[in-house]
């Protein structure tokens, strides 16, 4: 990892947090258990209305594991569960009467690795809206536009829609799945680590494309890249061995972390 | 860093020079490697062109003919292979039509909906099917199955579609004995089932969790992750296992002609027996001679033909998705 210290004056330039801002998410003593072993330790967090918060710590520290809980990605494994609340708008997501299809077409998700689905450019994000809504053709054609325009691609692909989406670049492919994603019109978009398979360029690509879908979308993002946290996010949660061990406005915990543990983490100690 | 370099120098020269290779022994077992490898594509060769050979005054007799005639008359001396070849190709296309779908759910329910401690169980008892001698399946086919076949659904469905256009042709029994082209497509279908059911399992399982998971994460169902996502993404290589399968079907031998009926008649109902160049080979041979002997080797050439090309657009395509 790399140690690098954050830039304060770089740190200050960014958008700043707004800690005014609704909460969209509240998470109320989250606990999660893979089988026996204790995975998340009642976790307290809010995450606030259009701000991207990252959630930051070294491997195994279930940063992962909380992103999954809010679509509930993770009940396709019988083996695992989660206790406690997710507030979403205030319904708790945790619920057994909650429609995992609707509640997931709510929260959309990015992953690690571009997943393309193999179909063509334009089913690719066509297929999610004909999930849920009936459009006109020329209604569908105008969806899949904006949604392909919001992720930054529509130029690169405008002349090859029915070309399959597998055929596009990674970084190309990752903003595929973001368009995908974007269609559906989702509250909270989850970023699972997103650059983690992508080179440099394609990487500041969605930093950028990140930042600007902020404006519309509550952004939750796992990262391993520290400077990631901090060029991208407005809050940051560290979490350590299950545990939320500190949470605030990005800018304060990389410049005055509370916590020994965060500190040490941040100016690259231990992780 | 020296002291390391030392202690290596020491330990080469302690070493026992090593008997000096036979250089003799080596060349032999590598001729030994190759001839093994050469003798099966000989055997191949040789099977191919003595059973072309036996076959050649047949297809010279009756030329192009000899694939479009329905004869088969030992009295008269007329051969044809159109029966047999329509008998193969629809039993075989039943035994597809039934056992793919049901191969499919096989594979789906394992590697998407089962849960863990079933996987094995249940994974195994399928795989256990393709254990079972295929004379076994025959005499259940003809003993067990094709009574009650005929009992249940063959007087029942004659009767109901009896005047019917199509379906009234299609599917009437003039003797409802059981035995017939749709019984052998059934035994055929539970036969060509656990190939076909673990080869899907292993291509759908070697599917990204990742992609299934961002499936399921765009709110679909199991349903429209499968149709959509995960069966187009190993369709090349589920359509490789298709073909292994029919592969098979094309070829089986015992259990086809104990419940086909062995009649070389052109029907046009399923429920009517018929023949399978597999069968008619099985059953003729032994008293055949003279030109009988060389149809029933023409026929023989027919079906290597057919099941040879379908096997290798099956590798082709198994093949084309491992390394994609």
């Amino acid at each position: 990892m790399n140690a690098a210290p954050i830039d304060a004056a770089e740190l200050g330039a960014r958008p700043q947090a707004d800690t005014n801002a609704p909460v969209r998410i509240a998470v109320k003593d989250l606990n999660f258990y893979y089988g026996a072993f204790h995975g998340l330790k009642d976790i307290n967090l809010n995450f606030h209305d259009r701000q991207v918060t990252a959630l930051i710590g070294p491997s195994g520290c279930g940063k992962s594991t909380l992103l999954r809980t809010f679509n509930r990605i993770y009940s396709l494994y019988p083996e695992q569960r989660a206790e406690g609340q997710i507030l979403l708008d205030g319904k708790n997501v945790l619920d057994s009467s909650v429609d995992l299809n609707e509640l997931r077409s709510r929260v959309g998700m990015v992953f690690q690795k571009p997943t393309p689905f193999p179909m063509s450019i334009y089913d690719n994000v066509a297929f999610g809206l004909r999930l849920y809504e009936r459009l006109p053709k020329a209604e569908l054609d105008n969806r899949v536009e904006e949604s392909l325009r919001k992720a930054a691609l529509w130029d690169e692909v405008k002349d090859k829609l029915k070309q399959s989406g597998m055929g596009l670049s990674g970084g190309q492919q990752q903003r595929l799945c973001i368009a995908r994603t974007v269609a559906q019109r989702p509250e909270v978009i989850l970023f699972d680590e997103p650059t983690s398979a992508l080179d440099p360029i394609s990487t500041g690509r969605i930093e950028e494309l990140i930042e600007q879908l902020r404006d519309e979308f509550t952004i939750v993002i796992v990262t391993h890249n520290m400077q990631q946290a901090a060029r991208i996010s407005q809050f940051t949660a560290f979490m350590y061995l299950g545990e939320l061990v500190e949470f605030g406005p990005t800018t304060r915990i990389f410049m005055n972390p509370e916590k020994r543990q965060t500190q040490d983490y941040i100016t690259g100690r231990f992780g | 860093m020296a002291a390391l370099t030392e202690t290596i120098a020491l330990a080469r020269e302690d070493r026992v020079p090593r008997t000096t290779p036979s250089r003799g022994a080596d060349a032999l077992f590598r001729a030994a490697a190759y001839g093994c490898a050469i003798l099966v594509l000989l055997v191949l060769v040789g099977i191919l062109a003595s059973i072309a050979y036996g076959g050649w005054p047949a297809f010279r007799e009756f030329g192009f003919g000899f694939l479009t005639s329905p004869a088969w008359n030992v009295g008269t001396e007329q051969y044809g292979a159109l029966v047999a070849v329509i008998g193969t190709l629809a039993s075989a296309l039943i035994a597809l039509l039934i056992g793919v779908p049901l191969s499919l759910g096989i594979a789906v329910y394992l590697t998407q909906l089962c849960p863990g401690w079933a996987r094995r169980p249940v994974a195994m008892t399928i795989e256990l099917l393709a254990a079972v001698p295929s004379i076994i399946y025959g005499m259940w086919g003809l003993f067990i199955f094709a009574p009650l076949f005929a009992r249940f659904v063959q007087v029942p469905v004659s009767n109901l579609v009896e005047g019917l256009p199509v379906v009234g042709t299609l599917l009437y029994a003039r003797v409802p004995s059981g035995v017939g082209i749709l019984t052998a497509g059934i035994i055929l279908a539970i036969m060509i089932v656990p190939f076909v059911a673990s080869i899907a399992r292993d291509m759908l399982d070697q599917i990204p969790t990742i992609l299934r998971e961002s499936a399921y994460g765009i709110g679909c169902t199991t349903w429209e992750v499968v149709r959509h996502v995960l069966v187009p993404q190993a369709s090349v290589s589920i359509i490789g296992a298709i073909m292994l399968g029919l592969g098979r079907a094309l070829g089986e031998t015992m259990a086809v002609t104990f419940v086909i009926g062995n009649a070389n008649r052109l029907s046009a109902s399923i429920f009517d027996p018929g023949s399978t160049i597999a069968s008619r080979i099985a059953n003729e041979f032994n008293e055949a001679d003279g030109m009988q002997l060389n149809a029933l080797m023409a026929l023989g050439c027919i079906l290597f033909v057919i099941t040879f090309v379908v096997l290798i657009i099956a590798r082709l395509l198994t093949r084309r998705v491992k390394v994609a």
